[in-house]
């Protein structure tokens, strides 16, 4: 029986890494390729490793854009995924604590908008009206409202078990509202914030169709964008091409490495009971 | 305390991100529904009535996107869910080096569509991908399967499945945990099959990890837009446009309002598909 069980996982061991491991490493070893090798597509080891000198040539074709590419993703990750936590468990913390018709009119709101797609036009028009179309502060404030219902379902869930004699325990000794939130509530729900930050990180970072609608212009290129992009302009040149790719794949890579167990729980969320 | 009192719960707590959320979500979702109505430029609207959605169900091209949406969002979301469900029961069996494959299996859905579309788009190249030189080898013809017609959207569906089956696979095994193991002992007890353990005590006991990978994954799947637009663009032709690569097209053609129709019918088609299998879902949970 522990035989079989032996042979069974290494076989199944065999097969995963046949079919998820496999492309990464086929990007890996392109990556390191030269042109000429490269535009065979096939899967071969590097003649030779030119895998710094494409690292190089990526980062400085069309005058440096990646960086700047990585600097608006970053800023756009940091910003949206601060607000996301601070509006997320404000909005938490009130369904969670003050059940009333009020409150659950704006969980049917929380939940529309896990389910509805974002209608493309008329948010860039509201955009344009706004002055927040193609800038950074609109790109941001984009994210934040499509991953408000995601952020606000995980802190009301995860608030419920804060006991509440501590709020009011606060409010005794003459709390604030705002102070029982900031003061006493907020730093008790470190854990599932670790997990929203990581996990929302992740899906900004990656997000590809939101960039494209609401921040056109080559100032405003973010790191999907430019990969997206680098596909047309590197076709004769598949090893910077998938430079890129790795380039790309590395953050969520050294993100989940690190916070393994926060993005599970994030991503299993409501798996037991939504 | 007093009976008037004001709540330690105030409601401007929701304010801040009600602002966001009406005027960046909730406004223009309802306003596509005029939009959808017009012939539009972002400046000027001409209400045409229902012409914009005459055309989409009239042009075979639109509502070929509509079609594939839905074979598309059906065929990914049904093999995540079976294929999921059986990974799951496989990594939680005491396998060798289980804690790897999970890993392997789920690091996928972390990584950029667009990457994965891209690697995809040249492993799957026609003559020199790695995938036909593979079956090639062992004696196979050759496949087409981004460039054939009537297999590209199949194949996109099949990477959708290769980047996403690690989230369903991760939801089950959060849910196979929450089974009690007095279960299977008992059934064992009575002597009870694996296959039977497994139709008896596992499929209805992981009911809640199901219907979370079922909805979550027919509403992404309805709504797939960045690994089509990364691999095949919709082509060859129009073979595997979907809904939300014929809004995108239609908008980057100017037509606002035939895109914004695209929206509505997009939102009608999740609604009219996710909404009755949630109740149904849940209904028949509470049922047992």
């Amino acid at each position: 029986m522990k035989q079989r069980q032996y042979i069974n996982g290494l076989m199944a061991l065999a097969v995963a890494s046949v079919i998820f491991i496999v492309p990464f490493v086929y990007i890996f070893l392109m990556a390191a390729k030269t042109k000429q090798q490269a535009s065979t597509l096939d899967f071969s080891w590097p003649q030779e490793w030119h895998f710094w000198a494409n690292l190089v040539e990526v980062v400085q074709t069309r005058n440096y854009m990646l960086l700047l590419a990585y600097f608006n993703s970053t800023v756009i990750t940091v910003g949206a995924v601060t607000l996301l936590v601070l509006f997320g468990a404000m909005v938490g913390y009130v369904l969670q604590r003050r059940p009333s018709a009020a409150s659950r009119l704006v969980f049917g709101f929380v939940i529309a908008g896990l389910m509805i797609p974002p209608a493309v036009v008329p948010t860039i028009w509201v955009l344009q009206g706004l002055g927040l179309f193609k800038t950074l502060t609109g790109m941001i404030l984009i994210q934040v409202a499509y991953g408000l219902s995601f952020s606000v379902l995980l802190f009301r869930s995860f608030i419920a078990t804060v006991p509440r004699d501590l709020d009011e325990a606060a409010l005794i000794d003459g709390a604030k509202p705002w102070q029982i939130f900031y003061r006493v509530v907020l730093p008790l729900l470190k854990p599932v914030t670790v997990t929203l930050i990581v996990v929302q990180s992740i899906a900004i970072f990656n997000d590809f169709t939101n960039p494209l609608y609401y921040l056109p212009g080559k100032e405003n290129v973010t790191v999907q964008l430019t990969l997206f992009n680098f596909q047309s302009q590197f076709q004769s040149q598949f090893n910077l091409l998938f430079m890129n790719i790795l380039l790309v794949t590395i953050p969520p890579l050294i993100v989940f490495i690190f916070f393994n167990r926060q993005i599970v729980a994030g991503m299993t969320a409501g798996a037991v009971k939504g | 305390m007093s009976a008037r009192q004001r709540s330690p719960y105030p409601y401007w707590f929701i304010a801040p991100a009600a602002a966001i959320y009406i005027a960046l979500f909730l406004v223009p979702t309802i306003a596509s529904f005029w939009f959808s109505l017009t012939r539009w430029d972002l400046f000027t609207t001409e209400f045409i009535g229902m012409e914009n959605f005459r055309q989409f169900l009239k042009e075979p091209q639109l509502i070929n996107g509509l079609v594939n949406t839905v074979i598309y969002a059906v065929l990914t979301s049904g093999t995540k869910t079976v294929i999921g469900l059986l990974l799951a029961v496989l990594l939680t069996s005491g396998l060798y080096a289980q804690g790897f494959l999970r890993t392997v299996i789920f690091f996928p859905v972390l990584v950029s569509t667009i990457g994965v579309g891209i690697t995809f788009f040249e492993l799957m190249h026609p003559t020199k991908g790695a995938l036909n030189l593979g079956l090639a080898a062992i004696g196979l013809p050759k496949v087409g399967w981004l460039t054939s017609p009537s297999l590209a959207l199949y194949s996109v569906a099949l990477i959708d499945l290769w980047k996403g089956v690690g989230l369903a696979t991760l939801i089950y095994i959060a849910g196979l945990a929450s089974i009690s193991p007095d279960y299977y002992e008992a059934a064992r007890i009575d002597g009870a099959t694996r296959i039977q353990q497994f139709r008896r005590i596992t499929v209805p006991l992981v009911r809640p990890a199901t219907i979370t990978v079922v909805t979550l994954s027919l509403i992404s799947g309805l709504r797939s837009f960045d690994l089509i637009w990364a691999t095949t663009k919709g082509g060859p032709g129009f073979s595997s446009d979907v809904l939300a690569s014929v809004i995108y097209k239609q908008y980057q053609a100017g037509f606002y309002g035939l895109s914004t129709a695209g929206n509505v019918i997009l939102f009608l088609l999740i609604a009219v598909l996710v909404l009755p299998l949630t109740l149904w879902m849940n209904r028949t949970e509470a049922d047992q």
